[in-house]
């Protein structure tokens, strides 16, 4: 990894957050009822930053995305509040939203083959977005298509822009979605499970073409991973989510070297890691996760939490504040390893 | 572990297994080479486990092992007696002691049959006639055992979450009690905390049991938790077989040294400091794969050789064995 842990000068200037998200709840209205997926997600993400977002199938790490973007399907609806550079994004108007969506914000997706439009070729759905936000004239579009398609490593990049994405391979669509996502130059990439459908070798490379490109451009990244190796290596803070709340948040150190809330540390544990020592059985969580249709009413991960209280199950416990940066959602004062 | 004085409960030589192509009239036929001669020996309660990224032919090779598809060369030997030589009946007769779970475990479960119907079938097809009460007996026992409570015998799969079906994967697989339970992929698509609640299961059945595993998977983590000895494939050739710690700490590959490399850790100070080989390209095509080495075209140190010279597995120790020209000097190269 070509990341450094120490902050370059623009990562700590002290200007205002990029993104303030505030108390986000985002409810779906199902035939068998309202399914609340985020309940009340707060967070900022400063200029340069990378965040990442942690948690397993339904804790609402996906949803935050959507919900930021505006990308939400009929039936879901976001209240609280999202600010991008000082501006509320929800409720806002689908013209205005769209001058700022793929320009000063760009999304990446896990699935590039069902992101991307196989009708078109790479070339056209690259200058789209130049030719639709900017205005370039077209001559002009394509020979930047080109050097974005050179500075994500593809090779022959003038041969590819008139091919179609079903005669690329996975990872160099991928490679193609990351060039559209920075076409811009956005102030904020949001990249949701980006490497999750990719071979290992090739997940290795794009991470550190997103880290490249963040140390080139400056961008924010929020990357949503269920992968906590991908977090370790490139993210400078961690959110670990569970049934639609953070339950830990802090710098990336702090949380896998300390971890403080019980899912977190019961997260870490439970994953097989080239490193460990192989002794014994591998430590589970007992139980499922949480059903986000019914929730228990206290602590989501109280029915699996092995340092449960009666407190626990009786009120959802809040996200407070433990260090400088570093809070988590537990009635546990002290979480000793 | 394997003992080397037992004989072999499987043992595949040269298998091959090649799916033709569509292709004009007239054109020359060609074929996509999935597998293409491989060969290994399986001991009774040991596990293989097959790495490899997509397109390596591994979940091929399970299926071409268990003759669920045809090969098109090689012998694939089962206590003795190689499977090429049986008829149909002979063979449906050997399945009940070779089994097979899927990655997508609802997938793999009849929607509209009940759990316990589900678990019961192999019995329906190898003990008819059964008495009813019997077979209930066996079928509680076999839920029980991969951890299912008995009262949910009469729920539909669509009422159980991921894991638990993988658990009724697990049980119809074991309810006849094989001796080889070929796994593809069988935690992939499942959440890390119930990931290993699934590999617990499988190591602690295997032990029971003395059931001996094919584990096939592209996590080398994971792989490295169940398996006692690991292959690793490329285009359809082994490029590496060895037993677990030694392929893990002394790999001598390119291609498995590159595989190790860019698994990421969970621990941000050894990712950041993790020194990576680097691969370059992607996987060719199989139907039209490189002349001699077949992993040149991506190998950082590949010399002229590897493009006139197929690599044969050489041995590294007794039990490692490896298919690179410059295996020796590989790990040198690779971290300078």
């Amino acid at each position: 990894m070509t990341v450094s842990q120490e902050l370059p000068a623009w990562k700590t200037g002290h200007q205002g957050p990029l993104l303030i998200v505030d108390q986000l709840v985002t409810r779906f209205a199902t035939p068998d009822g309202t399914v609340s997926a985020v309940n009340g997600v707060s967070f900022e993400v400063s200029k340069g930053e990378t965040i990442g977002i942690v948690g397993e199938s339904g804790s609402g790490k996906s949803q935050v995305l959507m919900s930021i973007m505006g990308l939400l399907p009929h039936n879901g609806s976001s209240t609280g509040s999202v600010q991008f550079d000082g501006k509320e994004l929800l409720g806002m108007p689908r013209d205005q939203l769209n001058k700022i969506r793929g320009t000063r914000m760009a999304m990446i997706f896990q699935d590039p083959m069902t992101a991307l439009n196989p009708y078109l070729t790479v070339g056209q759905q690259l200058t789209e977005v130049l030719t639709y936000h900017l205005s370039t004239n077209p001559a002009m579009a394509r020979e930047q298509a080109r050097e974005v398609l050179e500075q994500v490593h593809i090779p022959e990049p003038g041969k590819r822009l008139g091919m179609y994405p079903h005669e690329l391979s996975g990872g160099m669509r991928q490679r193609v979605m990351i060039a559209m996502g920075m076409l811009c130059r956005p102030d904020l990439l949001i990249a949701d499970e980006p490497t999750t459908a990719l071979d290992v070798t090739i997940q290795a490379e794009i991470l550190d073409l997103l880290a490249e490109q963040q140390a080139v451009t400056g961008t924010s990244i929020i990357l949503v991973t269920h992968d906590l190796g991908v977090v370790a290596g490139l993210c400078d803070r961690v959110m670990v989510m569970y049934g639609g709340r953070i339950v830990e948040q802090g710098p990336v150190r702090d949380i896998f070297y300390n971890p403080q809330h019980p899912y977190t540390r019961a997260l870490l544990m439970s994953m097989p890691r080239l490193d460990d020592d192989l002794a014994g059985d591998l430590p589970t969580i007992a139980g499922q996760p949480p059903n986000l249709a019914h929730m228990p009413p206290g602590c989501a991960f109280a029915p699996r939490c092995s340092f449960v209280s009666e407190q626990c199950r009786l009120a959802v416990p809040p996200l407070r504040e433990i260090a400088p940066g570093r809070a988590k959602a537990c009635t546990l004062d002290r979480l000793v390893a | 572990m394997p003992l080397s004085s037992s004989a072999p409960l499987l043992s595949v030589r040269d298998l091959k297994v090649h799916f033709p192509v569509k292709s004009d009239l007239f054109a020359e036929k060609r074929v996509v080479k999935a597998v293409d001669g491989v060969s290994f020996d399986l001991y009774p309660g040991e596990t293989l486990g097959i790495v490899g990224e997509s397109g390596c032919g591994k979940s091929t090779l399970g299926r071409a092992v268990l003759k669920l598809i045809p090969s098109s060369a090689g012998k694939v030997v089962w206590l003795g007696k190689p499977l090429e030589d049986s008829s149909k009946t002979e063979l449906r007769g050997l399945r009940r002691e070779m089994q097979i779970i899927f990655q997508d475990p609802l997938a793999a479960l009849d929607p509209r049959m009940t759990v316990g119907a589900i678990v019961a079938e192999p019995l329906d097809t190898f003990e008819p006639g059964m008495a009813e009460t019997d077979k209930r007996a066996r079928v509680v026992e076999a839920m029980e055992r991969v951890g299912l409570p008995s009262h949910l015998i009469n729920r539909y799969p669509h009422e159980f979450s991921g894991g638990q079906c993988q658990r009724i994967g697990i049980a119809r697989a074991l309810i006849l009690k094989p001796k080889l339970l070929v796994c593809d992929e069988p935690v992939s698509a499942l959440d890390v905390s119930i990931q290993a609640q699934i590999i617990n299961l499988l190591k602690r059945l295997q032990t029971e049991e003395n059931l001996a595993l094919i584990f096939i998977s592209h996590n080398l983590s994971v792989v490295r938790r169940i398996s006692d000895r690991v292959m690793v494939l490329y285009l359809g050739k082994i490029a590496e077989l060895a037993e677990r710690d030694e392929i893990y700490r002394n790999p001598r590959h390119p291609y498995t040294q590159a595989l190790l490399s860019a698994v990421p850790i969970a621990d941000p100070d050894k990712e950041r400091a993790k020194k990576r080989v680097a691969l370059t390209g992607d996987l060719p095509s199989p139907i039209n794969p490189p002349s001699g080495c077949v992993f040149r075209t991506r190998c950082p140190i590949t010399v002229e050789k590897c493009r006139d010279t197929v690599p044969m597995l050489e041995p590294v120790t007794g039990s490692h064995t490896v298919s690179c020209h410059r295996w020796r000097e590989a790990i040198e190269l690779l971290m300078e």
